[in-house]
């Protein structure tokens, strides 16, 4: 992967990225990890009978256990208890669909076995929202900061996730720019 | 973003509420706050409040330097409806958000 390129202009432009089979396999992984957490908690929901009557939707009203999904999940409101469980048993059903849909879009766009993925900039919008996605994941997870040391720890296997981390990092940042300038 | 946030969401009884409320206390409006984050790309904060609002450049990096350097930034107000849409949107591209009264 050594960034993305624009092809194409109008309806027929693409962004385009090409991994290799290493990268590919490391994407998708992380990429359906994150996805399996998020259908994780849907599956979760406690069971609502006035919803089952009326087949609305109904989510969660606390907050995840987990430090990954509270990330990925937070609070709509920061001072008011009542109102974050309303807004989050309201709305958290569409956001874990849209995250979940975001991740879909990645694995149907990035070959398995390595290779171009050819993007549209709908396409391309999921994906960086399922790349910061899995970023937070990740950064939670590590216990990123603002003002990490540039020299990498000297514990091996977290070396080796900052550095996962890092490349992340890279993809996203290098689609955000490509992106933008098709604004 | 893959899924439109802003489709019409499934209604509840609260709506209805919600809803009078709004009528009675419309000079109080909402605002929607994001907050400082470790993770989230700099270059990336700003593509999504010029997606998502419609800012310019020029006022989408504005207010995402504000989150970087104050810790957090007012982006957008309205009612409580509209608020409460624009943290769902955020919240969506992974940004960190919430929503207050001014």
């Amino acid at each position: 992967m050594n960034g993305w390129r624009r092809q194409g202009r109008g309806a027929k432009l693409r962004l385009v990225g090409v991994f290799d089979q290493q990268e590919a396999a490391l994407l998708r992984g992380l990429i359906g990890q994150v996805r399996t957490m998020l259908v994780q908690r849907t599956d979760d929901v406690p069971v609502d009978e006035l919803a089952e009557l009326t087949g609305l939707a109904s989510g969660h009203t606390r907050p995840p256990e987990d430090a990954v999904l509270a990330r990925l999940l937070p609070d709509f409101h920061r001072d008011d208890p009542e109102l974050a469980a309303m807004l989050r048993a309201a709305r958290e059903p569409e956001l874990v669909a849209a995250k979940t849909e975001a991740a879909t879009v990645v694995l149907d766009t990035c070959p398995p076995d390595g290779g171009r993925a050819e993007l549209t900039p709908p396409q391309a919008d999921a994906w960086l929202s399922a790349l910061n996605d899995v970023r937070l994941a990740l950064g939670t997870t590590l216990g990123v900061t603002e003002d990490m040391p540039d020299e990498p720890p000297v514990d091996e296997a977290l070396a080796a996730h900052l550095s996962v981390y890092h490349w992340l990092t890279f993809v996203q940042d290098a689609l955000v720019q490509s992106r933008a300038a098709a604004m | 973003m893959a899924a439109p946030l802003s489709a019409p969401r499934t209604g509840t009884t609260h709506e209805a509420e919600q809803v009078a409320d709004d009528s009675v206390a419309v000079e109080v409006p909402w605002q929607t706050i994001v907050w400082n984050d470790p993770v989230n790309l700099m270059s990336y904060v700003t593509y999504v409040l010029q997606k998502l609002f419609g800012y310019d450049r020029d006022k989408a990096t504005k207010l995402m330097l504000d989150v970087h350097h104050k810790g957090r930034a007012t982006v957008s107000s309205g009612s409580k409806d509209k608020v409460e849409g624009d943290v769902a949107k955020l919240h969506a591209a992974g940004l960190w958000a919430t929503m207050q009264r001014s």
